[in-house]
């Protein structure tokens, strides 16, 4: 499934580039999934990685789509607020919810409680 | 031949993109405890929403980023949900 849109050849450049940058920086942050050895170093890689790279990519898409219908095309703007928003709520809540557990059943080597900021 | 390296790098990008899924997919399938499946989980759906973004940009359609955008609230929604889950044993209390 080989195809792309007719593009001239500065968006095509400014597409390709934005890309292939989204999708490398998406693959590291998936790789620090893999890679890294507890869950509290694991928790920052994907989130990271993740907005980075939606970012670029949306960028990419707004270039494709405004070139295409030769008009300011904006709409992805709703994906790339809404990840941001979003993607540190998820890192907050799971990293809490981690947290709890861990020290409910006493595991060793979890972050410590800092000055009583969390009562959880 | 701008259209035909622009469809190389997509292709490329598509590649990359589900090799991330792929990682997402690891990390689900072996996470020692609850919380990794879920992180995985929350990247899974992440790249899968990248994947259709760069569909809409290989087809120049704009229906896969009404997918994308569903995509993400779902998947916000079942994240958030799946660690008030882990937090309270209960999701609506």
């Amino acid at each position: 499934m080989i195809q792309a849109p007719e593009l001239p050849l500065w968006a095509a450049i400014i597409v390709g580039v934005f890309v292939l940058m989204g999708a490398l920086i998406t693959l590291i942050g998936a790789l620090g999934l893999v890679r890294l050895g507890n869950f509290y170093e694991r928790v920052h890689p994907p989130t990271l990685g993740m907005t980075l790279g939606t970012s670029f990519i949306l960028i990419a898409s707004i270039t494709c789509f405004s070139v295409l219908q030769s008009r300011p095309v904006v709409h992805e703007v709703l994906i790339a607020i809404f990840i941001t928003v979003t993607t540190p709520i998820t890192l907050m809540l799971l990293a809490r919810a981690a947290l709890y557990r861990d020290r409910t059943e006493g595991t060793e080597n979890i972050p410590k409680d800092i000055g009583g900021l969390d009562n959880d | 031949m701008s259209t035909l390296f622009l469809a190389l790098i997509i292709t490329m990008s598509q590649i990359l993109l589900g090799l991330a899924m792929g990682c997402a997919t690891y990390r689900i399938i072996r996470g020692p405890r609850s919380q990794d499946r879920v992180l995985g989980l929350d990247a899974l759906y992440l790249a899968g929403m990248l994947l259709l973004l760069t569909y809409g940009i290989q087809t120049g359609r704009t229906l896969f980023f009404e997918a994308a955008l569903v995509v993400a609230l779902l998947g916000f929604a079942g994240t958030v949900a799946l660690a008030k889950f882990l937090m309270r044993g209960e999701v609506i209390e």
